[in-house]
């Protein structure tokens, strides 16, 4: 037990240190046991500025302050709460010891007799609330500062999925065309202790949402499965994604740079593993971004029932597989039973292309696989069908094309 | 009344307890009883202890090292459940059984034979609740507060063995309070008026007219959960036309309150614990009772401060953050109070009092974090982070856990008539102190950090508060097992107590023999003023 500790101890320290190769990470015991004094050493100076020092001055230890206006104000608001509560603590807590220490049997102290004051009850009742009346005031104006919806620059719709978001650019020009997923990017294996753990373990994604400084950006918050929720503590905006329901939240950030935050409502086996990342870009180069964006997108369009080679259709299908579908049938297509299904062996898979097909397209209502028609292209479609269909052992023989995906769509 | 009393004496003679198995199976005695709820709910403790550990340990490091992410979820889905409906209120119950008869001067609680059911329906709900962790697509994994659709359309195929788990609780829970509520309101010593009644006993009476208001709802809840499982209804379904935020509604509705009755009864406990040991009456006790009735009013009306970023219109998010700070009011009057009632006391420090002072230092600090979260801009900030778990955790671990250990070394002695080792005792509670300061102080500022709860894995800024987390919890949890022995040692070769066990005890309990005879007070006791107001 003690000597896994070690091991795994060791690990974490070079993520957070300075990244190692393979064979130094098997360094002898000695160095091991070193660098777990060292680490407990930190450990023990972590926890006694902890316990001792005042808690607002370190950073890493208070709420961020944020790059949004509505960040600092809720900043400000949390300092001015907790430091009356650190004020009525010292407070409190000094006469609780104070009479500890002085009205003690052992010291010879005798007991009073009172066991009423109807003034003091009363002082007692009247001054907190004044104190509550005098939080609530400052507490009231921010909230109604982040009520101040409308007057927004643009909209975008953000759609938590199991277990990725979906960004959506509401534009009607062009027909809201700029649409993707958001996925986790961190490897499994760095997960899974295999290999060093990077800066942005677990906050990486394959895709950011790019927003302009100085816009007014409107989020609409939606889920497509369970609960989730969007939080991008920099902005100081938290805010779930209920399915069914459309939920309203604004930021205008100055700063350029890139924001990260978690999904924080318990929503499924990779609850947390569902990161946000915002990335900030200065006005012009965020309309140059869209423009482009919107233009191969269009294009992208247009050529999408073109059909395809089955190499072609087995590299796509192996990025689509690992991004969309590994998390519930797993990377190894054994699923988990009996929840999320194998695909390996399975008779959907083995069986009639087309119904393979429709079940990806449409989704088993009421379970948790999704309608994947309403979330990827139909040559992503015909490639991960294509790919489940011949990877795992499984060889079904046939080709599924972007223009079969089409027909049967439109058959519909 | 007195049929039913006679009808006990009748079958379970009245001289004293049957003998092996059967007299736990068929008791109708309220101290069996009592003792019956504290040892299933010390058993619960230790099993969703494990699972808390099971947690840390996967915590100590960034990755994956022992558990999978779905396990991962029942563990901590299972820990709240288990330590809330398993832990805390059975023994509170337990409490009530002993010491709310002899507080008040009965022979024995109203409905003896409800009373041996109610306690008798646990441990099949218990089993069948853990039992689904063994099943196929495992145990509950949709977190304590299970909310739909994460619980209904997605939940594992073993939700409907949860689903009845909590109705048979919630039965058990309701029975159990009509018994306690039926006993205080008939059964007092002639003389001992309502606001004569010891506060444990005035806490508990307001407690379980709480748990009658909320069990049903809670009890409705999962029975819609049921419905949209197995008869497709659309309650908390968007698709079919419900929604899944009235389910929030609905299940906080029974929450909040909940949560104040695994505290009510403990600052019952306290309030008998340190004028004992401050030989001096509790200072005012009539706000102490106004101040109780008071938050159990306001529980009904701030649910929805655990449901701040669900998407409320802004006069609903105003309503509930006033509301909600309205309770540090009569909170703080009790604290004020109970400091009141230490200052110029002649107080020492044996084990219960030294629990018990902590209860009012680290409640106090939980209090102070609430009162945080109940600020609703900055609450979107901490909803859903260590922060709030940190909270929790304060209240109920060094507040409802501690006064429920203090309670046992307090009243140990007039249960089973000898003394537990004070130095040991000691230790215990230095021991459970430093572990519960170490495991939920950190998670102050993990939360702050961004930290969010119900994760398996974090990211690596997190990790030093994670390895003290754990290693704090590593501490605590070993205490309970410490405890455990420090009582198994007293029960077997304790030192015999006196009657009045400790100096400054007061309370008609404390005119009885120690151990308390089986059956006491088969004639009301003289109810006298300076007995029970202290
Ligand atoms: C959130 C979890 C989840 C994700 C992600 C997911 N699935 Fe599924 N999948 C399921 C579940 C649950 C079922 C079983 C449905 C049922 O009860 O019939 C299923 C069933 C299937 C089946 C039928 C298997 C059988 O033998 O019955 C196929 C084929 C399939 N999924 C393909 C995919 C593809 C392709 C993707 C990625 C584009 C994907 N799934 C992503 C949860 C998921
Ligand atoms: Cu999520």
């Amino acid at each position: 037990m003690i000597k896994k500790g070690v091991g795994v101890l060791d690990n974490t320290e070079q993520q957070i240190l300075a990244p190692r190769t393979k064979v130094e990470r098997h360094s002898s015991m000695k160095n091991q046991l070193c660098r777990m004094k060292h680490r407990l050493w930190r450990m023990t100076v972590a926890l006694a500025s902890l316990l001792l020092t005042g808690v607002a001055a370190a950073d890493e230890l208070n709420l961020r302050v944020g790059v949004t206006d509505i960040s600092r104000q809720v900043y400000d608001l949390h300092m001015i709460i907790f430091l009356i509560c650190v004020a009525i603590g010292v407070l409190v807590f000094g006469v609780l010891f104070w009479s500890v220490f002085n009205h003690r049997k052992s010291r010879g102290a005798e007991a009073a007799t009172f066991h009423d004051s109807t003034k003091l009850e009363l002082a007692w009742t009247i001054v907190p609330t004044l104190i509550l009346i005098v939080m609530a005031v400052p507490a009231t104006q921010v909230l109604v500062a982040m009520y101040d919806t409308g007057g927004e620059d643009m909209s975008i719709e953000v759609r938590g999925y199991q277990w990725k978001w979906q960004y959506k650019y509401l534009d009607e020009d062009y027909n809201n065309t700029l649409s993707f997923f958001s996925v986790m990017s961190t490897p499994r294996e760095e997960i899974y202790n295999q290999s060093v753990k990077g800066e942005n373990y677990l906050l990486d994604v394959d895709e950011h949402l790019r927003i302009p400084t100085n816009r007014k950006v409107r989020f609409l918050i939606t889920a497509e499965d369970v609960i989730h929720a969007w939080w991008v503590p920099d902005f100081g905006i938290k805010r779930d994604a209920v399915p069914g329901m459309l939920n309203e939240l604004w930021t205008i950030v100055e700063e350029p740079g890139i924001y990260r935050g978690q999904c924080t409502e318990l929503c499924g086996k990779d609850h947390g593993f569902m990161p946000i990342v915002v990335e900030v870009l200065p006005e012009a180069e965020f309309d140059a971004w869209y423009a482009s964006q919107v233009s191969s997108e269009l294009v992208r369009q247009e050529s999408i029932g073109e059909a395809m080679t089955h190499e072609e259709l087995m590299a796509q299908g192996d990025t689509v597989y690992g991004t969309y579908c590994a998390s519930c049938h797993m990377a190894n297509g054994e699923g988990v039973a009996p929840v999320f299904p194998a695909i390996a062996g399975s008779a959907v898979a083995m069986g009639p292309r087309d119904d393979h097909l429709k079940l990806v397209i449409d989704g088993v209502p009421g379970t948790a696989m999704q309608a994947f028609g309403r979330q990827l292209d139909p040559a992503q479609l015909a490639a991960v069908v294509h790919y489940q269909r011949h990877a795992f052992g499984n060889n079904a023989g046939d080709m599924s094309q972007p223009q079969d995906v089409i027909n049967l769509s439109n058959g519909q | 009344m007195s049929e039913v009393i006679h009808a006990d004496h009748h079958d379970d003679h009245a001289h004293g307890p049957a003998k092996g198995l059967k007299r736990w199976l068929f008791t109708t005695n309220h101290k069996d009883i009592g003792t019956l709820y504290l040892w299933f709910s010390f058993a619960m403790f230790l099993v969703g202890g494990v699972l808390a550990l099971v947690i840390r340990a996967e915590l100590f490091q960034p990755g994956l090292q022992f558990v999978q992410p779905e396990f991962f979820n029942q563990m901590t889905t299972n820990h709240g459940l288990i330590m809330v409906f398993g832990a805390i209120m059975p023994a509170f119950v337990g409490l009530a059984n002993w010491l709310i008869p002899m507080q008040v001067g009965a022979p024995d609680m109203a409905l003896p034979r409800m009373n041996n059911l109610s306690f008798w329906i646990l441990p099949f709900a218990f089993g069948m609740m853990i039992s689904t962790l063994f099943m196929e697509g495992g145990g509950p994994n949709f977190g304590w507060t299970f909310y739909a659709p994460l619980s209904t359309t997605y939940a594992p195929p073993s939700v409907t063995y949860f689903i009845f788990a909590v109705h048979l609780m919630g039965a058990s829970s309701i029975m159990g309070s009509i018994n306690i509520i039926a006993t205080i309101l008939n059964m007092r010593a002639p003389g001992m008026t309502l606001m004569k009644m010891p506060m444990f006993v005035w806490t508990w009476l307001i407690t379980a007219y709480l748990l009658i208001a909320v069990m049903p709802v809670l009890a409705g809840a999962v029975t819609m959960m049921l419905f949209d499982i197995h008869f497709d209804t659309s309650f908390f379904n968007a698709a079919g036309g419900g929604d899944p935020v009235m389910f929030q509604h609905i299940f906080w509705f029974f929450g909040h309150p909940e949560v104040y009755i695994m505290i009510l009864p403990a600052f019952g406990i306290v309030s008998h614990i340190i004028p004992a040991f401050a030989r001096k009456r509790l200072f005012g006790y009539t706000s102490m009772v106004y101040a109780v009735a008071s938050i159990a009013f306001l529980s009904f009306i701030v649910w929805a401060h655990h449901m701040f970023t669900v998407g409320m219109p802004l006069a609903g998010q105003l309503f509930f953050m006033y509301s909600t700070m309205l309770i540090a009011v009569p909170t703080g009057v009790k604290v004020f109070n109970w400091i009141a009632t230490m200052w110029r006391g002649s107080m020492t420090f044996e084990t219960p009092m030294l629990f018990a002072i902590a209860f009012v230092v680290l409640f106090t600090m939980g209090g102070f974090s609430g009162l945080m979260l109940a600020i609703t801009p900055v609450d979107y900030q901490y909803h859903d982070t260590y922060f709030v778990v940190a909270h929790f955790h304060y209240v109920l671990v060094p507040g409802a856990l501690f006064s429920i250990i203090a309670a046992v070394y307090f009243w140990f002695p007039k249960w089973t008539g000898k003394m537990y080792d004070e130095t040991l005792g000691k230790i215990h509670f230095w021991l459970s102190f430093v572990g519960v300061n170490v495991t939920f102080f950190p998670q102050h500022f993990s939360g702050l950090a961004g930290m969010p709860r119900r994760i398996p894995d974090y990211p690596l800024q997190f990790a030093d508060f994670n390895m003290i987390s754990s290693v704090g919890a590593f501490i605590f949890g070993l205490s309970q097992v410490f405890f455990l022995y420090v009582i198994i040692k007293a029960i077997r070769s304790g030192q015999p107590a006196a009657d009045r066990s400790w100096e400054g005890a007061k309370g008609l309990e404390w005119t009885l023999p120690s151990p308390a005879p089986y059956h006491s007070f088969t004639h009301p006791p003289a109810v006298k003023d300076e007995e029970v107001l202290g």
